[in-house]
């Protein structure tokens, strides 16, 4: 690892700036929907959820799987983009750079875009006065953590995907599953006990949790053991991109 | 003359496939060295295993004076790479792909635009500095290529068919930007399908085939000692070749090669095979008389059936 994290890292930000209109604009919208089909619509159904409203529940919620998705998507069809289509790690390796700059150059910037999506929400949950404590601030360098790690995962799927359309399956039978059992639409202490064991296996969960609890100012020292199973599990697994890319990379 | 790149029985291996099966060539320092081969002759494969993208199965392998496995970024940064795939970013501009390339050798970013700047107008891009990528037609990307590996003023620059698709003209141009490299002492290692592009830019170049070195040496001592100087070329598939040429041409003391499409007659002394030509069976018309050339030797070496 060397300064060409850095580097690479400066490459995709430059394209970002060129093009944040279309790539942020679009993708924005969904969680919107989602705000308001579920919160407002199955809303007038929910009177409360653990204390406070549904919208509130859910919107404090769709901060960590915006930013999840944010992170999935550019480590998935962003980065296999540049590594089958435009070559542009083949180029990037003819310099000085090595596969493993490549790689935490990518998840760096999977990471930041984690941490942009999932501050507009933020602000947008704010604004509507769904978050009652500065501790919501701590949500920053959390996402940069959150995002840091779905993005592990999916490049080390990137890693080994051959065509882009198995990106569906990784999404449709992984990301969706994740999302969608991950404590954002119901607490999970509704389901059976072994189900509520089964969640804590899901990453999502851990960082819903934890951006919940800071947006409500409901802290307490659990959330920490939450914060280290994602720090723990990022460390355990980003050498397997590394590896896996390697592999792929220098025949 | 010191070498700068040495390459002892250089194997390289994909499952129970052997691209490149125990190649040895020395170049020196300053030399343009060339590649010839048909299509997967292993010529690319050698190319990525001199600038890091493959690893060295078995040999030795000698870079700028250090033994490689895989070569470390300290001798890439000493390297230019003209891969024979485009690999321009589609995501920047002309400039940008510069200016992003230039970043990753640690140059400033001031020396880095000034650099670029000369290196476009070097290969005739100025004018497109500020374009995407994607708009410039194929011989102004390879350009752009070939500019964006002159970026760390490399002391090799390596260019795996860096013509291949251009027009003519185009080719000519990047030919005399390939000579003004040398000029400056940088090495280049080239692979090529273009005989004349050897014949023009390469003190010497070796003729691959299934992982092997057929032959090397430079181009006009290839072709005055391994074929004679001069040839009659039959324009006819093998299959209608009249029947018992071979041994006729033999005690006319020129040597036939016959390849699938053609068949050449090589001899010392053209004008009195031609001579001979309708006694033979053949129709002059079907034939050229011609001195030999690079092409010839190339053909007869990978391709050709000597006279069996
Ligand atoms: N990654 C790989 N896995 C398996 N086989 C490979 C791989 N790369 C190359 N080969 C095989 O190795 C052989 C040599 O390929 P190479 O690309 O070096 O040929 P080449 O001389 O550059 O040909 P061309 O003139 O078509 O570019 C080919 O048969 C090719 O199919
Ligand atoms: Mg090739």
């Amino acid at each position: 690892m060397t300064i060409n994290v850095w580097r690479v890292f400066r490459r995709h930000l430059n394209v970002l700036k060129k093009t944040w209109l279309n790539n942020l604009m679009f993708n924005f919208i969904e969680p919107f929907l989602y705000l308001l089909a579920m919160g407002f619509g199955l809303g007038n159904l929910v009177q409360e959820v653990d204390g406070i409203s549904y919208l509130q529940f859910i919107g404090l919620g769709m901060i960590a799987s915006s930013a999840m998705w944010a992170a999935t998507f550019e480590a998935t069809y962003g980065s296999f983009v540049r590594l089958h289509y435009q070559k542009t790690y083949h180029a990037m390796l003819a310099t000085p750079a090595t596969v493993a700059d490549i790689v935490l150059g990518d998840l760096l910037f999977a990471a930041l875009k984690s941490l942009i999506f999932g501050t507009v929400i933020l602000f947008v949950v704010t604004a509507i006065g769904l978050v009652h404590s500065v501790w919501a601030l701590l949500i920053f360098p959390f996402m940069l953590i959150h995002g840091f790690f779905f993005a592990t995962v999916a490049l080390t799927f990137t890693s080994w995907c051959k065509h882009i359309d198995y990106f569906n399956y990784y999404i449709t039978l992984f990301s969706t599953p994740l999302f969608l059992f991950s404590g954002i639409f119901f607490p999970l202490n509704t389901l059976p006990a072994w189900a509520q064991w089964l969640a804590w296996l899901n990453p999502l969960f851990h960082s819903v949790e934890v951006v919940r609890s800071l947006g409500l100012g409901r802290l307490e020292p659990f959330l920490l053991v939450h914060v280290i199973i994602l720090i723990a599990l990022s460390i355990l697994l980003a050498w397997l991109p590394i590896r896996m890319m390697e592999k792929r990379l220098i025949q | 003359m010191t070498s700068i790149i040495k390459a002892k029985n250089l194997y390289k291996r994909y499952g129970d496939f052997t691209a490149v099966n125990g190649i040895d060539f020395c170049i020196d320092e300053g030399e343009c060295f060339g590649f010839l081969g048909p299509n997967g002759a292993g010529k690319s494969t050698t190319m990525r295993m001199l600038y890091g993208l493959s690893r060295v199965d078995a040999g030795e392998l000698t870079i700028l004076g250090e033994k490689i496995s895989l070569t470390p970024p300290a001798i890439k940064a000493q390297l230019g790479i003209v891969p024979q795939e485009d690999n321009l970013d589609p995501d920047l501009t002309v400039m940008e792909n510069l200016l992003a390339h230039a970043r990753f050798y640690g140059i400033p970013s001031s020396e880095a635009e000034a650099k670029s700047k000369e290196l476009l107008e070097f290969m005739g891009l100025d004018v497109k500095s500020d374009d995407d990528v994607e708009s410039l037609s194929g011989g102004l990307k390879r350009r752009l290529v070939i500019a964006r590996a002159l970026i760390n003023e490399p002391k090799i620059v390596i260019l795996d068919e860096p013509t291949t698709g251009l027009d003519p003209a185009a080719r000519h141009l990047v030919w005399q930007k390939l000579r003004q490299l040398k000029e400056r002492g940088i090495s280049l290692l080239l692979t090529t399908h273009y005989m004349e592009e050897a014949s023009q830019l390469c003190d010497r170049l070796v003729i691959i085939n299934q992982g092997k070195i057929l032959a090397e040496g430079s181009p006009d001592w290839l072709v005055q000692t391994l074929i004679p100087p001069e040839v009659i070329q039959v324009n006819l598939p093998s299959t209608s070749l009249p029947t018992g040429l071979v041994e006729r041409v033999k005690e006319l003391k020129a040597h036939p090669v016959i390849l699938p499409e053609m068949t050449f007659l090589f001899t010392p002394a053209g004008d009195q095979l031609w001579e001979q030509l309708s006694s033979l069976g053949l129709n002059p018309r079907s034939c050229i008389h011609r001195p030999s050339n690079l092409e010839d030797v190339y053909l007869t070496l990978t391709g050709g059936n000597l006279g069996q």
